[in-house]
């Protein structure tokens, strides 16, 4: 596989913007399973992330969803080079050439670290408590050499300012704020280093929902002033369905349907993405929520064959424990290149119940 | 307070129905800071079958009212006022609050007349012991069963909850359980004495959306065979409207709105209420989501008058924030709110919505 290469994955989203800010082609991250004792021998593995492939267009964010265990935390710290890739290639647009952050060393990977910011999922354990707010948001300035003394100050005021603090918070400790005022700290931490690229993982969970609301806004007015890209990961499906442009669901390590949010909401083509979709309990005592799903989620180290949602889907019929389903868009026949955002799917019931099956027999 | 008494026998028109009553609690945590009053003036009542919610965001109060009716509330704090009373079917009449600390009545109480179901799956079970053996002593100890005969009642109470391979998981250990698994054998252990009362604390808040969708109808279909009342302990409107009958919106310590849940999502009469149901994700996809201003005010400093006053849209200065807290008072029938300008609100709100 050549350097980003066009694949059937390779979406043409945005309209007129033609090149997309990352890349990630085939991106696996592999677990070994230890023995006990003191060999510690590997006697298996876990396939954490299974042959990723999407694509980040400047100033979009697209979220990452999907159930704990598939995968969704995993791929946002390969991608961020928190965690290094087992294989697969990801392809970041810096100062106008392209790097294959999975191929960097860590030394290399240094002077590119600033474009690629982390917000963590909680507010309590993601912030030194021994150093003052001040400090914290400084840091990464001082690790990079980027400013000192009252120039550093200065962007640390004006930072503490455009997340809704005031200059003299900054000599306090963060036990003195509260969760949400955490994690705009958290944040503000972030995007002092002016990124490129944001990784927020699971950055409003932790919250309490008027607070949650708030700093979605926070988010979102940030965004455009520093018209950043956010990879968003969570799990709360009304939050992404916010917040997102595109939407990416997770299952067991690969991507089961990735889409426009509107599209992927309002007409899912996934059972999974349907199942996910119908068991949110909506604050209406008469939308009944759906329990139909049976089961746990798959078990990384022990993934079922074919397709891996098969032994829970409700419309799961003879191909699907066979053969798993390539992602590829769902109407190739009747979109024309760049005629509409694709719509990709990975379900064989997007070649009809009667294609994989000899003689055609409906289920 | 003579105001909330009345509009508890209002909202309940036969005392049998009760099970549950809890007028004007009030919990203290003795602090460095002085006395933290994390339950200001509690009363709701729970009938016979209902499921009632608390709901809140953190800090305001609803875990620590389902701990004092168990008696456990945890040092340093205490129960400084209030009533808490049990009518059970089983037992008679208990005034909870009375009891002294080594009274038999308690440990009838606890895990036997009333259960409870907690947040953490993983941390509620003892590791070191089967699921089997945990279920088996709520058995002993409550139904009074000998070890051969808690052995079959444990595994069937596993199958009701629907754990595949009930025989098998009888002799597992927690850490061999998934989350949705864990959560499922916490709930045949809270059935295991045929509790009156199921106290719920955000019993689907670690789990994922489908097994979380999974337990909320579990602990549903369950309640309709058994007849017992839930109080159901949760930050999710979702969950409210999924589960409950009836419903008790939590601020700082008091209950700033109650009614049925229909009514009370359809119609929050509690600017603090009409608030948290605007900032959900969801309602208008896309735009700017309403945010309640500020943060929950810590304990130590509640403000003056109405204690959502700082963050009220609706605020009138001179009113709102003079005074002690608002009494709830009831608007209509079964639907009582905290707030002095309820009706003229109302009034102004259903002005807006008449205008095209």
């Amino acid at each position: 596989m050549k350097n980003g290469d066009p694949l059937p994955g390779a979406a043409t989203f945005p309209a007129g913007v033609t090149e997309p800010l990352l890349r990630v082609r085939h991106l696996s991250k592999e677990f070994p399973i230890r023995s006990r004792g003191l060999l510690r021998r590997t006697v298996g593995t876990v396939q954490a992330v299974n042959d990723l492939s999407f694509d980040l267009y400047p100033g979009e964010t697209v979220g990452l969803v999907g159930e704990s265990g598939s995968g969704k935390t995993t791929a946002a710290r390969c991608i961020v080079r928190a965690l290094a890739p087992s294989a697969g290639e990801i392809l970041f647009r810096t100062n106008g050439r392209t790097v294959d952050l999975a191929r960097l060393s860590d030394r290399a990977l240094q002077p590119l670290r600033p474009a690629l910011q982390l917000i963590f999922q909680d507010p309590f354990s993601s912030l030194n408590p021994r150093l003052t707010v001040g400090q914290i948001i400084g840091e990464p300035l001082v690790i990079h050499r980027l400013a000192r003394g009252s120039e550093l100050d200065d962007r640390v005021d004006d930072m503490l300012l455009r997340i809704g603090l005031k200059p003299e918070h900054r000599t306090r400790y963060p036990h003195a704020f509260s969760g949400g005022q955490r994690q705009r700290i958290g944040i503000a931490r972030a995007l002092i280093m002016h990124p490129s690229l944001i990784v927020a993982d699971e950055a409003v969970s932790a919250l309490d929902v008027s607070v949650q609301a708030q700093v979605l806004n926070l988010l979102k007015d940030l965004q455009q002033e520093f018209n950043l890209t956010c990879l968003l990961v969570a799990h709360n499906l009304e939050v992404v369905r916010h917040v997102c442009d595109r939407v990416a669901v997770m299952y067991a390590g690969r991507i089961v349907e990735l889409a426009e949010t509107a599209a992927l909401f309002e007409n899912p083509r996934h059972p999974y993405t349907r199942a996910l979709h119908s068991a949110v309990p909506r604050p209406d005592p008469d939308q009944r929520m759906n329990c139909g799903l049976a089961g746990d989620a798959a078990d990384p180290g022990h993934l079922p064959s074919g397709c891996a949602f098969h032994p829970r889907c409700p419309e799961c019929f003879a191909p699907c424990a066979q053969n798993r389903p390539e992602l590829t868009d769902d109407q190739p026949l009747v979109r024309t290149a760049g005629a509409a955002p694709e719509h990709l799917v990975a379900c064989h019931l997007r070649d009809g119940r009667d294609a994989g099956l000899p003689g055609g027999v409906r289920g | 307070m003579s105001a909330i008494q009345s509009n508890l026998t209002d909202s309940t028109p036969t005392e049998e129905d009760v099970l549950l009553s809890v007028e004007d609690l009030c919990v203290n945590f003795l602090t460095e800071q002085g006395a933290l009053p994390a339950v200001d003036g509690v009363s709701f009542a729970i009938k016979r079958g209902r499921t009632l919610a608390l709901v809140g965001e953190s800090g305001c109060g609803k875990s620590v009212t389902g701990y004092a009716i168990l008696r456990l509330v945890p040092r340093p704090g205490r129960i400084v006022r209030g009533r808490i009373v049990l009518s059970s079917r089983r037992a008679g009449v208990i005034d909870l609050t009375g009891l002294r600390e080594d009274d038999g009545r308690l440990y009838q109480l606890r895990g036997g007349l009333v259960s409870m179901i907690f947040q953490e799956p993983m941390t509620a079970l003892s590791p070191v012991h089967t699921v089997g053996g945990q279920i088996s002593e709520a058995l002993r100890l409550h139904r009074g069963m000998t070890a051969a005969e808690a052995r079959p009642a444990g595994v069937d109470l596993l199958r009701k909850v629907g754990l595949a391979a009930p025989e098998r998981r009888f002799d597992h250990y927690p850490h061999e359980l998934s989350g949705g698994m864990r959560q499922r054998a916490i709930i045949a252990m809270a059935l295991a004495s045929n509790p009156e009362l199921l106290i719920a604390d955000e019993p689907t808040t670690a789990l994922d959306v489908t097994t979380q969708a999974q337990i909320l109808g579990l602990i549903k279909s369950l309640q309709r065979d058994l007849g017992c009342a839930v109080l159901l302990i949760t930050h999710d409107f979702g969950v409210v409207a999924q589960m409950a009958d009836d419903v008790a919106v939590m601020y700082l310590g008091r209950v700033v709105e109650r009614g049925r849940v229909r009514d009370v999502l359809r119609h929050p009469r509690h600017p603090y209420t009409q608030g948290l149901l605007r900032s959900l994700p969801g309602a208008n996809a896309g735009g700017r989501l309403a945010a309640i201003p500020g943060a929950v005010p810590s304990l130590t400093a509640v403000p003056g008058g109405c204690g959502f006053h700082p963050r009220c849209p609706q605020a009138q200065a001179g009113r709102c924030d003079r005074g002690g807290a608002p009494v709830l008072r009831l608007l209509a029938p079964d639907h009582a709110a905290a707030c002095v300008r309820a009706e003229e609100l109302d009034a102004c709100q259903a002005r807006e919505r008449g205008l095209p």
